[in-house]
């Protein structure tokens, strides 16, 4: 049934994007052309936003969510005050992506501006900070993401880390080691299996990652290396096109979104394959 | 060399020791400023807006109004499409569930099914949009009609799909083999057992699933702005399931997007509500999760 589903869903996607692929072929990932008025369609840019937004967040986001597992699961607080940041960060988890995205809108962007002003000053001359930043653009979507895949990375730490036998933390504690001696040599080595998996999860839910991207990219399809101005992911383009799409632009827009589905597919079968393979042998 | 054994604060590993802790709570900190600044805000901003009109009104069409009207036939969408993707997955997911625990012998197929559910879990949502307007939308399969609450309904159980099928086949595989056997040496048949034995004491992770699963599509956007669409008039006569509908979700994502701060203020409303609603649902997990808990201990 579930594999049934799955395979649906990817045999309509593919047939889907047929047409366009027959046209475009494998130039369509590395062509930045989107112009409806032409027929003349490019993935790059969609791709290249894709894995920026994904690849940055998730380096921003792992020392935070592992930080935030480590506080919760070692004896640091009293319990209560563990279990509340727990079921916080579970709640963001909770809230619908597209609240997060009206609050990225109204509050976050407006609020980060002069900071990313600052970095294009003062370090324009990297290729990633070239450009003025003018409201919607890469760096603030890159944030929501954080906010979003910041509670799987710290929900999936914190269950390998709950699953490490407290007697391996006994014995580091046993020949002197530091709370910190024991967490970095002892007990994340042996936690690392689920954590990876938790990150490539969170991988995958940061590049199918739709609502508050689109409100907050500026789904624009011209190419720019920069990371403060405006640009597109593959999810953001088909939310924001594919209702006024038609013809061949919908079969583009069925390309793109079955390269999306690979990608994350292959993210997801590897996580899952790491998990369960790399499981805790004790 | 140094034979005190007293704790000694000013060494370097405990110093870093310190700052670590610190540093780790700092970035607690970090993980949950979030959570409160998005609902300060919305609390802020759209508790201020609810009033019954709001509530049972129409939305206006944007436009540089007095009033953007109301969320009525919103909240209606999102009671309906919600409903009609929980009626759609629920079944499925139990029954998919119950087969994975109860009746699947152990080997590739089940194991393929399994990793299927996980791998199902992780598709961006905006796939099974795309894929439902696919089948459903662009080919006008069902009576003709092309956006549809009954595509957005379907759009979203693909989504709750995993989840409720995960919960179910965990829920059932915790419940203890001696009722199992206990239930099958009194001579119930497999169906007996469970339907009588089985299920009723899985109940609490499996309902915890559903509303999870539920709390989670109620939410979702990105499957629904090409399937379900929006209308800004009342779902209402025998042709309502097979029009466009209107549901919280879009009308944020929809009036945010406006240039008109009467229609910004309308999604922030309409945020409100969806933001208590699912948080609500969640802690009703929670909470069911832990009395049950504490019954049993």
């Amino acid at each position: 049934m579930v594999a049934f589903v799955l395979i649906g869903i990817g045999l309509v996607v593919f047939t889907g994007s047929i047409e366009s692929m027959g046209r475009y072929g494998i130039k369509f990932l590395f062509t930045s052309d989107w112009n409806p008025v032409t027929d003349q369609y490019g993935a790059f840019t969609a791709i290249y936003g894709t894995l920026v937004t994904s690849i940055t967040s998730i380096t921003i986001a792992l020392p935070l969510g592992v930080g935030t597992a480590l506080f919760i699961t070692e004896k640091i607080l009293p319990k209560l005050v563990r279990e509340t940041i727990g079921i916080m960060v579970e709640l963001l988890a909770a809230i619908p992506s597209v609240v997060l995205g009206l609050w990225a809108m109204f509050i976050m962007e407006p609020f980060i501006r002069p900071f990313l002003s600052g970095l294009n000053n003062n370090f324009g001359w990297i290729p990633f900070f070239s450009s003025r930043p003018g409201g919607p653009g890469i760096a603030p979507a890159i944030l929501i993401l954080v906010v979003m895949i910041l509670p799987i990375i710290t929900s999936i730490a914190r269950d390998s880390l709950n699953q490490v036998p407290s007697r391996l933390r006994e014995a580091a504690y046993g020949v002197g080691a530091t709370r910190w001696n024991a967490i970095f040599n002892v007990i994340l080595p042996a936690a690392i299996s689920g954590i990876t998996g938790g990150v490539l999860l969170a991988l995958g839910r940061a590049m199918g990652e739709t609502m508050a991207v689109t409100m907050i990219i500026g789904n624009s399809n011209n190419f720019n290396f920069s990371l403060l101005s405006p640009g597109n992911t593959i999810s953001s383009m088909l939310a924001s096109q594919f209702g006024e799409a038609d013809g061949s632009q919908v079969s583009s827009l069925m390309y793109a979104a079955f390269i999306l589905m690979i990608i994350t597919l292959i993210v997801n079968i590897i996580a899952q394959w790491m998990v369960l393979k790399l499981k805790l042998k004790y | 060399m140094n034979s005190n054994l007293y704790y000694n604060p000013s060494l370097r590993r405990n110093i870093s020791d310190k700052v670590l802790t610190l540093l780790s709570g700092l970035f607690s900190l970090i993980a949950i400023l979030p959570l409160i600044l998005v609902i300060a805000y919305v609390i802020v901003n759209g508790a201020s807006q609810i009033n019954l009109s709001v509530l049972t009104q129409l939305p206006e069409p944007p436009g540089d109004d007095i009033s953007a009207g109301g969320i009525g036939n919103a909240i209606i969408g999102t009671l309906i499409v919600t409903g009609i993707a929980a009626l759609i997955s629920i079944p499925i997911g139990v029954g998919g569930g119950i087969y994975l625990a109860e009746y699947s012998k152990p080997g590739v197929f089940t194991k393929f099914i399994r990793f299927g559910t996980n791998v199902l879990s992780g598709v961006p949502s905006i796939i099974s949009g795309v894929c439902v307007y696919g089948v459903i939308v662009s080919t006008k399969i069902i009576l003709g009609s092309n956006f549809s609450a009954l595509a957005g309904g379907l759009a979203l159980s693909i989504l709750m799909l995993p989840t409720i099928i995960k919960t179910t086949d965990e829920g059932l595989k915790l419940v203890s083999n001696d009722l199992r056997k206990a239930a099958l040496g009194l001579g119930a048949s497999k169906y007996i057992t469970i339907t009588r034995v089985t299920l009723p004491s899985a109940i609490t992770p499996i309902a915890t699933g559903v509303v999870l699963a539920i709390a989670r599509a109620a939410g979702e956007t990105a499957p629904l702005i090409f399937t379900a669409l929006f209308s800004f008039y009342w779902a209402q006569g025998t042709q309502a399931l097979l029009e466009p509908i209107a549901t919280l979700s879009v009308l944020i994502y929809n009036f945010a997007l406006e240039p008109y701060k009467t229609q910004n203020e309308l999604a922030c409303a309409a945020s409100f509500i969806l933001v208590i609603v699912v948080l609500m649902m969640n802690l009703l997990t929670k909470l069911i999760g832990y009395y049950t808990n504490s019954n049993k201990s």
